[in-house]
């Protein structure tokens, strides 16, 4: 195993929980179209330690999408107040949330989200192009990454010519690339065969272990077991809060 | 620096050409380029014929005519006829130094001038030797004007009209052959140049024939001219020159300097300064024109970059999730947009000046319709201003949408439904 992409702020992954990478309170969203009204969180209170694997559960509607944006810096709360990482995010403009975003963030989507038209070694480029990081240090990286989700010899591919389970492996790689706080998924099985799907959980199990923060959003109750806390949402409020 | 790299690199792997749409919009653009600068074109060589024409009959001349007091002054009645007399002409070079030439021209009509056995009815001036250079009487190859001697000696020479000259010898060369001028003989020493002229008084140049104004009085007998011609130096002071001209000929000829209608003058400086600003109208409407036809092939790129994003969004969304600056959407966009202008604005240069050049092989002689628009020219400022116009109908059509472009909402776009 690569140990040299583990974070190394971490001592262990469970030890190191409660040392604060998320802590969201009294968070709402509503959508106010002007003629309908939707308050899609309700008030929200999560804190989130180093090196949890933290699975979001609940049904559709219920608020897993709003929480994840808002988690992803994607969009910012009408209410409340949420500090990434002791960082007050609710109150910054769209370039701050984009830098955010690319250095402290790794999203991991269902429908892979891979750049068509370039190569698996360009798409996980990318984020490093955008962070500023120099040319050799970025090739030196992109590898390094693409071998350890085992791509090492897919990396001139394109994602056309790659299987699910490999351009899902290819996102995780390049969620990684900046080396994040946290890694959030949203279904990332979700359009996996059981035995892709399993490599994918694998290899998210594997980063956990070594210091990861993973939040990972899911239907898919096997993903959800393997995480080290499941929190459930329905109606824009968390119902239930486990400790595996 | 970095983030122009980042452009650049986001632009080359993102511009994946959609080959019908995009050439479809490159000929758009190349077809309004070629009308912008063939528009242009037409209205520079039109202008450029334009003021050659205005030019033909002489550069900054004025021509003077004596006429009738209007007003009475000390003690005359108005209706007094006024004469030029060919001293007037020296007092003239002597008291309005703002002048650098004055030629007085006695004029007879209907004289008869005989080759041969044809004989053709044409209108005679006698003059000075400088009215040669003042009404721009070039010669052409092989012949002169006459000199200050020829009319010093009272030589029995003749310059010729172009045309009067074909209508007398035909294709022979009349340089040196004697003629006869209402039965006298004359020896030919030069024919006028071909050349357009727009303005006449008294007939368009090519049809009269000028001879010394010494042989003329000597021949003809008259006393007084029908008109002078004089040239001023800048030619910015002719108003004023004209003020001075009339003030020295109503102090000689006992009338009113404010009586304008005593002395009646065509200021040719004035002229052509109206002439330039109705041709600067010409060329801004001609411009307009092909500017709205340019601006047909804006909208195609707008429209097709209105596409792209539409294409892109998901795309689009992804790059911003992962961080990119609104300006790394944009940028790339505006660059696409332009490269389909500047490809576009290149081709249609091309096919334009494929034309312009073909045009010059047309001939136009003898067409005066074609003579004063068959020359197009692309000028450096022609260019310059397809150049801006381009330029800003290119930046306009991509800027509409790179800005939808960055207005996308990655959270929207990243929904998996």
């Amino acid at each position: 195993m690569n140990l040299s992409l583990a974070r190394t702020d971490t001592a262990a992954p469970v030890a190191a929980a409660g040392a604060g990478v998320i802590a969201m309170s009294g968070i709402k969203k509503i959508y106010d179209t002007g003629k309908v009204r939707v308050e899609a969180l309700k008030g929200i209170d999560l804190r989130i330690g180093t090196g949890e694997f933290v699975a979001i559960v609940g049904p559709s509607g219920s608020g897993k999408s709003t929480l994840m944006n808002l988690v992803g810096c994607l969009d910012t709360p009408s209410d409340g107040t949420y500090l990434l990482r002791g960082k007050e995010v609710a109150g910054l403009d769209k370039a701050d949330l984009a830098r955010i975003r690319n250095e402290r963030v790794g999203f991991v989507f269902q429908n892979f989200n891979l750049l068509p038209q370039i190569t698996a070694f360009e798409n996980v480029e990318m984020p490093l192009m955008f962070g500023g990081v120099a040319r050799k240090e970025r090739k030196d990286r992109v590898k390094a990454l693409l071998e350890k989700v085992g791509l090492g010899d897919r990396m001139e591919h394109r994602p056309t010519e790659l299987s699910g389970g490999q351009m899902q492996r290819v996102a995780v790689a390049r969620a990684l690339a900046m080396n994040p706080d946290i890694v959030l998924a949203d279904e990332p099985t979700g359009n996996l065969d059981t035995s892709s799907g399993g490599d994918v959980m694998s290899l998210f199990e594997e980063l956990w272990q070594q210091g990861r923060t993973l939040i990972v959003i899911t239907h898919d109750q096997a993903l959800a077991r393997r995480a080290g806390r499941v929190v459930e949402i329905r109606d824009g409020v968390i119902v239930r809060d486990t400790i595996a | 620096m970095r983030g122009a790299g980042v452009i650049w690199n986001l632009f080359l792997s993102s511009s994946r050409l959609q080959k019908k749409r995009a050439v479809l919009t490159i000929a758009a653009i190349a077809w309004g380029s070629v009308a912008l600068l063939l528009l242009l074109a037409f209205g520079q060589g039109l202008k450029d014929q334009l003021s050659t024409a205005n030019r033909g009959m002489g550069t900054n001349i004025c021509v003077l005519w004596a006429a009738e007091t209007t007003k009475p002054w000390q003690g005359m009645p108005s209706g007094r006829s006024i004469r030029f007399l060919p001293e007037d002409v020296a007092l003239l070079q002597e008291r309005v130094p703002l002048l650098d030439g004055a030629v007085g021209e006695f004029v007879t009509w209907g004289t008869n001038f005989t080759y041969g056995k044809k004989t053709v009815n044409a209108q005679l001036i006698g003059t000075e030797a400088a009215y040669g250079d003042l009404r721009n009487h070039v010669p052409a190859p092989g012949g002169r004007f006459f000199n200050g001697e020829d009319v010093a000696l009272r030589r029995r020479v003749v310059f010729l009209g172009g045309e009067l000259a074909h209508d007398l010898f035909a294709e022979a060369d009349p340089v040196g052959k004697t003629m006869l001028i209402s039965n006298m003989p004359y020896t030919v020493i030069g024919v006028l140049e071909k050349r357009m002229q727009m303005g006449t008084y008294g007939g368009p140049d090519k049809n009269h024939a000028v001879i010394p104004i010494t042989t003329f009085q000597a021949q003809v007998g008259r006393k007084y001219l029908a008109n002078i011609v004089v040239r001023a130096a800048d030619p910015a002071m002719m108003k004023t020159a004209i003020e001075e001209i009339r003030k020295v000929i109503a102090a000689k000829d006992g009338f009113d300097p404010e009586d304008e209608r005593a002395l009646r003058t065509w200021d040719t400086v004035e002229g052509q300064k109206v002439m330039r600003n109705i041709l600067l109208g010409i060329q801004m409407f001609l411009g307009i024109i092909g500017g709205l036809t340019l601006m047909i092939g804006g909208v195609g790129v707008a429209n097709i970059m209105y596409a792209t994003v539409k294409e892109r969004t998901r795309e689009i969304g992804v790059k911003m999730a992962l961080g990119a600056r609104a300006s790394w959407i944009t940028a790339p966009l505006l660059l696409e947009g332009f490269a389909y202008t500047i490809v576009g604005g290149l081709l249609g240069l091309l096919v334009a000046m494929a034309i312009i050049i073909g045009l010059k092989f047309v001939p136009t002689e003898g067409n005066e319709a074609l003579q004063f628009l068959g020359k197009p020219t692309l000028s450096p400022a022609v260019g310059l201003i397809s150049a801006a116009i381009l330029g800003a109908i290119g930046l306009i059509a991509a800027y509409f949408p790179a800005r939808r472009a960055a207005g996308i909402d990655p959270a929207q776009t990243l929904r998996y439904e």
